[in-house]
């Protein structure tokens, strides 16, 4: 039975290819701490290419806007980046993370 | 890699609930945009017939790579040289990518991969049945490169254009990194066929011989048996027919099979001046359904790999969740 | 065969063999991102043996290239150190019965790693150019093979109760075989005698094990000798599996 909280959180990657350029967000893994997430956005989304910065964000913590037809831009009671069932559940002890 | 799961999905039962105006405004300003070639992103509003959908087929593409990395992957020891040890290592890790990139595009739909992936290991979610067929030989692995990989690019390449992005954006980073598989295969079978012995030459006609037909199986149902097609390609999830695809792999490929030097199993295959295009025999389509039912060769052990790859690493897994917690609160406590 | 191809060699081989072990993981790793972060140690590690290899070949002068010192040796001749042919499932609880143990991978792992990145660092300096130039590109790759090894041994030591049992029993496993990564004799101006090794690897293996909240085994007297050809009982069949194609081909061109 697929338990939320025993999955490895989501992180979104971000690379930057060639210096001079900005980050881009290529996509997400999951990874259960921070230097995993940064070595396996390496192993993922890095393969082909050398010399790169990566950003690694826990998903949950990227608040975004969300443009509607109705005009208004910044609606805050829909802040995440994409409807993902972790999102809005965290083990009790990583609430302060 | 490709799934046929698009065709072979049950009809959506149609939720018995009276839309609002306001729904049915958003549904036709959806129908708009699709219609005008625009791009949907993750939080825009969509129905949930189109998401649901999306769901499906971009999570079973998902599971055709991880479950197409294992018959690959059954050569990796027995590679015939250090260079094509390297080239088939890296590209069974470029299809594990893949199903990485796929996942994190469905995940964006409100699914997770852990659901995904139970939805694999059960049972339940499909995935491209030609991996359901065994690598007998060191020839297949050319010719899965040369046919296998050849069909799913003319699957994808028309994905690069879906209507819904994230799945979009993970295409163009598949179908960059899967022009080199198809390459190495054919590269393979040519070295083979033109410099190889009559033992090598003879070895790379048998693979073509039992990978041909499950590889037109890749494009799925005809058409006429594909009643889910229409409402996927009005919205721009699915760009161009099965038949179509088919025919146009196949006047693709025999030209190539030429250059080779090797036949098709297809008796009927013949040259049509008028429609210039190939006409080629028919799919064994009890074969077809047997094998998407979960009778073919090799599905049950290619689930029982997967669930037992799963399984052995819930310690792995467990293990990490609990590390990071106990630094998190060491942390907290410092 | 002279020492210094010897010497080589012995570098070359335990790379090539540690690769084939690590890429039986490939599709059955116990989480995708794994799928991806063993192939990819498998594949430099490869790299390294094919540059390795084919300066063995040369050193040699016999006119063998690295496939057909990789695919057409008896096992006699195979100068790999017995840890690294040692297969992925060890004879122990923490072997899950299916052939692949992550708890043994993972000390593998990290004890060559470290071992690699300390005689790559040597090497560097080597009057042997060829080999000072590959050993300085494959010390790249070997830290972060050490880095993404170790970080797994510290989380799996301090991890859970059960999966500190399982790499407590991977350590006291391969321990012994450890004693053969200080084996090898030096060669002038080509490399240092492997002992020379010792003393800071087991100083970085000791601040590990703290880390990882695991027990140091008691020391073994056992001498393993895959560096002169005298290989464990597992060494003929991995070689059978992996030169099939080559000695059931003969002549055949890939």
């Amino acid at each position: 039975m697929s338990n939320p909280r025993n999955e490895w959180p989501l992180w979104e990657v971000f690379v930057r290819s060639k210096a001079g350029l900005d980050h881009k967000h290529c996509g997400s893994l999951h990874a259960a701490d921070a230097p995993m997430a940064i070595q396996m956005a390496r192993d993922v989304y890095t393969r082909r290419q050398e010399g790169t910065s990566i950003w690694v964000v826990r998903s949950e913590q990227i608040v975004a806007s969300d443009p509607t037809e109705k005009g208004s831009l910044f609606d805050p009671a829909d802040d995440k980046v994409y409807r993902h069932p972790t999102f809005y559940e965290l083990p009790d002890e990583l609430n302060h993370m | 890699m490709y799934t046929q799961a698009m065709d072979l999905m049950a009809r959506e039962a149609k939720p018995k609930v009276v839309k609002s105006a306001e729904d049915l405004q958003r549904e036709e300003a959806f129908e708009a945009r699709i219609d005008a070639g625009d791009f949907i992103e993750a939080k825009d509003w969509m129905p949930e017939h189109y998401r649901k959908t999306l769901v499906r087929q971009i999570s079973q593409h998902a599971h055709s790579e991880i479950v197409g990395m294992l018959p690959e992957g059954n050569w990796i020891t027995r590679a015939p040289t250090l260079k094509r040890k390297a080239i088939l290592l890296a590209k069974v890790q470029d299809e594990g990518g893949h199903g990485l990139y796929l996942y994190a595009a469905a995940e964006t739909l409100g699914t997770s991969r852990d659901e995904m992936t139970e939805a694999l290991l059960s049972g339940k979610a499909k995935y491209s049945s030609i991996f359901n067929y065994p690598t007998l030989t060191w020839a297949d692995i050319g010719v899965i490169g040369w046919l296998v990989d050849g069909a799913a690019i003319m699957n994808q390449v028309p994905l690069c254009r879906c209507s819904y992005a994230p799945y979009a954006r993970a295409m163009i980073r598949v179908c960059r990194e899967e022009s080199f598989h198809q390459r190495q295969g054919y590269e393979s079978l040519l070295t083979m066929m033109t410099h190889g012995t009559a033992a090598q030459k003879a070895m790379v006609q048998d693979a073509v011989n039992r990978w041909w037909w499950p590889s037109l199986m890749m494009f799925g149902p005809a058409d006429k048996d594909s009643p889910n097609s229409e409402q996927s390609m009005r919205w721009g999830i699915k760009r161009v027919t099965n038949d179509q695809l088919r025919q146009k792999f196949v006047d693709a490929t025999i030209p190539q099979a030429d250059i080779l030097g090797v036949t098709v199993p297809d008796p009927a295959l013949k040259w049509n001046v008028e429609r210039d295009s190939y006409d080629f025999g028919e799919i064994d389509w009890s074969e077809f359904w047997r094998v998407v039912g979960g009778e073919g060769p090799c599905n049950r052990e290619r689930l029982a790999a997967r669930n037992k790859a799963w399984d052995d690493g819930a310690w792995v897994r467990d293990a990490a969740l609990a590390h990071a917690r106990k630094q998190a609160v060491k942390m907290e406590a410092a | 065969m002279d020492a210094k191809t010897t010497y080589v060699l012995r570098l070359a081989d335990t790379c090539l063999i540690h690769s084939q072990r690590l890429s039986e993981w490939a599709g059955h790793a116990p989480v995708l991102e794994e799928d991806l972060a063993l192939p990819n140690i498998a594949l430099d590690l490869l790299g390294q043996a094919r540059a390795l290899l084919t300066h063995a070949g040369q050193l040699e002068g016999a006119g063998r290239d690295e496939d057909q010192l990789a695919f057409l040796r008896e096992e006699r001749d195979y100068r790999n150190i017995v840890l690294v042919e040692l297969p992925n499932a060890a004879a122990s609880p923490s072997d899950g019965g299916g052939g692949r143990d992550f708890a043994l991978t993972v000390v593998r792992n990290t004890a060559v790693s470290i071992w690699l990145e300390l005689l790559y660092g040597r090497l560097q300096s080597s009057l042997d150019a060829e080999l000072a130039g590959i050993a300085a590109k494959s010390l790249k790759e070997v830290r972060y093979h050490r880095q993404h090894s170790s970080d797994w041994v510290v989380r799996l030591g301090d991890g859970t109760d059960d999966s500190k049992a399982r790499m407590q029993a991977a350590l006291n496993v391969l321990w012994p075989y450890f004693n053969e990564l200080f084996a090898a004799e030096g060669v002038d101006g080509v490399g240092p005698g492997w002992n020379e090794l010792e003393p800071e690897w087991r100083a970085r293996w000791a601040t590990l094990m703290q880390q990882a909240t695991l027990t140091l085994p008691r020391e073994s007297a056992m001498q393993p000798r895959g560096i002169d050809g005298i290989h464990s009982e597992h060494m003929g069949h991995m070689l059978a599996t992996m030169q099939h194609l080559q000695r059931s081909y003969p002549g055949g061109v890939w």
